[in-house]
């Protein structure tokens, strides 16, 4: 299981948890998990957002591994200029 | 990328030196193309009919007697166009309205013709009937219950009920608790600040060529931060395959992120399909003002709780950023990053994405970040400030290390915002004597960065000398840069390497100009792709000499045999390989292809010296200077520049410039007489110091700089005229009515 964080309105969306569980070992396997196991969570994954793992960013990579004990946490999808 | 290609300890050869810039010449000669600089045979003139009102229902539109004048060749309005893909609905709708004008200047209809002034004439001829609508460009006032609403139906379901329509979105970051780390404070300072809108204010206006063949198949050369997303967004308006467009992106004048979405391109090429014939659209600078994109004016409450001996035990700010006529500011960028250069155990920020009669804002470096470091780290100078602490003291003790949680969520690895205030602190500037109604600022800033789509093609010429393919318009300095990576990877000097920007139809997909991504990405991207010809050319080699490729290693700009087993023999060099490539195999190529994740943060402290005139609240800036890290500077001659051009828009965007609109909602000043930028005279060199804190994410150490030098100067100017008045200024511009506002009253402005 990896945990994962979520932003604040984000985990409004996910029966108030700031902090859940999801069973997955790649980027892909942790966004399709939240979506099923929090559909609430599903508008804004649709939206599109960042991810950090161990405190790097990753947008699209679906199959970018993930430990068990990684550091994830939600964001807001990055925009630059 | 994995974490161990970094490599850490590399003596370089030409990275980090200065060689002259590859297109110098060209641009001071007017030999560079530039957007407008564009033509073709048979060439129409393509020109937008706007609206003058800032809200109205277009009830209908009548072309009739602009089609039937003598040298109009196509006339289009958004009938023209059929249903779009919903990621691309706003987006036209912005280019060409539908049934509502959204903001004084917004496209309704446009013409293609035989010249200039034909077009003109046309546009005076099409008739549209509007039903004007009441109107809001205030972010406060859009908000409220009451205010005129844009839209119906788009609210997201993070906002509460009971709220304006115009309310889009709200977010929420941050951890710990805000009312226990209050209570712990010996102060609390609690204020508004207000930003106005400011343009991006490039010198070179938009402009696109569009053709379009009975085939179907187009092409267009344009201006653009990212000819990739020209065509993807284009072909998915005009539901063409994306393959059936080719762009080709022509020298840019400056974007600034303002060139990262489409405005003429669709019309352009919807006129060219139905004239048949070229069209070239080229804005004037009143379209680009009235219509393209500003930044958002925002409306920020903080409250910073410290310690009498500087601690920092709350951080709260509730940030309202309207974005324009259409969903999307960047507030959640200000939100994430405001408070992102310190340590705090309780920190919490809410934003709120609203949308007003103005145009749609778009990018503006670092969007969204400039205003929330505004008023966050005034707020934070003003409670040091308050105990008599030394405000660059206080950064410190509160200043994020690698392993902070950041107050957007995730755990730092290795950074460089103390690095850049103890350089700040041991600088001659911080302890230069000040003289009479003179104040010093200082400020924090951080930027994400980031890296994306990217495809790299190197290519070895019979003659040995080598090209390198990207697909990113150079926007700072992006072809010295990979030059000098693809050069340092071969072993070879750097002007035997050209780089230049392929068109779309050359390589695959690259992620637009923007995120201060393409040193970082791009950058790596080519050094990936000299390392697959280095492969390459040593296989050659290793043939030549009948030995086995592994024993072939790339030394100093030469195959040479490498091992005990290898044999002597005496290097091969590049322009050597080159020479015998047909008789090995034939040509000698690298490329490479990656989404480039992993980009690492920036930050920077800005020091800034103003001087006031208390008789007309004028301000001069003395002296500045950026202290920021930069990963490692490739080329440091454009990595100062990007810092001295962040600080330079921060001083225009703190000082003068500002969207002023009248009561009717039309825009008053959409010209540069009256939208004031700074210009050379007004201000003094900028000085900079260059920290090098490696990305271990690139093979370089390379971080991104765009974007960062703009995130802090609005601040550390604040903080240095509020000190010079001797009044806390809340409100940007700070221009000599509101300085001077300020000293007579001797109350925040």
């Amino acid at each position: 299981m990896v945990e994962v964080l979520l932003w604040g309105s984000l985990a409004d969306q996910a029966e108030g948890a700031r902090k859940v569980e999801v069973e997955a070992a790649t980027l892909r396997e942790l966004l399709d998990g939240l979506g099923e196991k929090f559909p609430g969570l599903r508008p804004e994954l649709e939206r599109g957002v960042s991810v950090s793992i161990d405190g790097r960013v990753y947008n699209d990579s679906w199959f970018q591994p993930i430990a068990e004990d990684s550091e994830v946490v939600l964001l807001k999808r990055l925009k630059g200029g | 990328m994995a974490l161990d290609d970094t490599k850490k300890t590399r003596e370089f050869k030409v990275v980090g030196t200065r060689p002259d810039r590859p297109d110098g010449i060209d641009k001071v000669t007017g030999r560079a193309r530039f957007g407008a600089d564009m033509v073709a045979p048979g060439m129409l003139t393509g020109r937008i009919l706007r609206s003058p009102h800032a809200h109205a229902r277009i009830v209908r539109i009548d072309t009739s007697k602009a089609e039937a004048l003598s040298g109009v060749k196509a006339v289009v309005t958004r009938a023209d166009f059929g249903e779009v893909p919903e990621d691309v609905a706003d987006v036209l709708d912005n280019c060409m309205a539908g049934d509502k004008a959204l903001y004084d200047g917004h496209a309704v209809a446009a013409v293609a013709a035989s010249s200039p002034a034909v077009a003109r004439k046309a546009l005076k001829l099409i008739e549209v009937e509007y039903e004007v609508l009441p109107h809001v460009t205030d972010v406060d006032a859009a908000i409220k219950p009451d205010a005129p609403v844009l839209h119906e139906g788009r609210q997201q379901e993070t906002v509460p009920e009971g709220l304006s329509q115009n309310v889009i979105a709200r977010s929420e970051f941050g951890h710990g608790d805000i009312e226990a780390g209050l209570k712990q404070a010996d102060r609390v300072v609690g204020r508004t600040y207000r930003t106005a809108a400011t343009h991006q204010g490039y010198i070179e206006p938009h402009a696109c060529l569009a053709t379009m063949g009975s085939d179907g198949r187009a092409d267009l050369w344009v201006c653009t931060q990212g000819h990739y997303m020209v065509r993807n967004t284009c072909a998915a308006i005009l539901g063409m395959e994306q393959g059936q467009l080719r762009v080709t992106a022509s020298e840019i004048g400056g974007g600034f992120g303002g060139k990262t979405v489409v405005f003429l391109e669709p019309v352009a090429l919807m006129l060219a399909k139905k004239a048949g014939r070229p069209v070239k659209m080229v804005m004037s600078r009143s379209e680009v003002l009235r219509a393209t994109g500003p930044t958002s004016s925002t409306s920020i409450d903080v409250k910073i709780g410290m310690t009498k001996d500087g601690r920092i035990t709350a951080g709260f700010a509730e940030l309202r950023y309207q974005g324009g006529a259409y969903p999307g500011s960047p507030v959640d960028m200000g939100a994430m990053s405001g408070f992102a250069p310190y340590d705090l155990e309780n920190v919490k920020t809410v934003g709120w994405d609203v949308v007003a009669n103005r145009p749609k804002a778009a990018a503006y470096r670092a969007p969204g970040a400039p205003m929330a470091a505004f008023a966050i780290e005034s707020a934070i100078d003003e409670a040091a400030k308050g105990f008599g602490l030394d405000p660059l003291e206080v950064r410190l003790m509160n200043g994020a290390d690698e392993g902070t949680k950041a107050s957007y969520g995730p755990t730092y690895p290795a950074i460089g915002l103390k690095a850049t205030l103890e350089a700040a602190k041991s600088h001659p500037h911080w302890s230069a004597p000040l003289g009479e109604n003179q104040g010093r600022g200082v400020a924090c800033g951080f930027w994400f960065n980031f890296g994306g789509d990217t495809c790299v093609s190197l290519n070895i010429t019979p003659d040995g000398t080598v090209t390198v393919s990207e697909g990113n318009p150079d926007i700072g300095g992006s072809r010295a840069s990979m030059t000098m990576m693809a050069a340092e990877e071969l072993g070879i000097p750097y002007d035997q390497v050209r780089t230049i920007i392929a068109d779309t139809g050359s390589l695959g997909q690259n992620e637009v100009t923007d995120g201060s991504r393409v040193t970082f990405a791009v950058g790596l991207a080519t050094i990936k792709a000299a390392e697959a010809a280095k492969t390459e050319m040593c296989r050659r080699a290793a043939m030549v000499w009948g030995i086995d490729e592994e024993a072939v290693e790339w030394e100093d700009g030469a195959a040479r045999p490498a091992g005990p087993n290898a044999g002597k023999f005496p290097p091969m060099t590049l322009k050597e390989i080159a020479a015998i490539a047909s008789n090995t195999g034939g040509p000698i190529a690298g490329h490479h292809e990656v989404n480039a994740e992993g980009a690492g943060v920036s930050f920077a402290t800005h020091m800034v010296d103003v001087e006031l005139d208390r008789d007309t609240g004028s301000t001069k800036i003395l002296r500045y200077t950026v202290f920021q890290d930069a990963g490692k500077a490739v080329h440091p001659s454009y990595v100062e520049g990007q810092f001295q051009g962040g600080a330079v828009q921060g001083i225009g965007w703190a000082l003068n410039e500002e969207y002023i609109y009248g009561d009717d909602g039309i825009l008053q000043n959409a010209g540069f007489l009256d939208y004031r930028i700074p210009v050379a005279s007004d201000l003094p060199m900028i000085d900079t110091v260059i920290l090098e804190i490696p990305n271990p994410g690139h093979p370089y150490g390379v971080r991104g700089v765009g974007e960062t030098s703009i995130v802090p100067p609005l601040a550390a100017i604040a903080n240095a005229v509020s000190e010079a008045a001797g009044v806390r200024m809340t409100q940007l511009p700070m221009s000599p009515p509101r300085v001077l506002a300020g000293l007579q009253g001797k109350a925040s402005a």
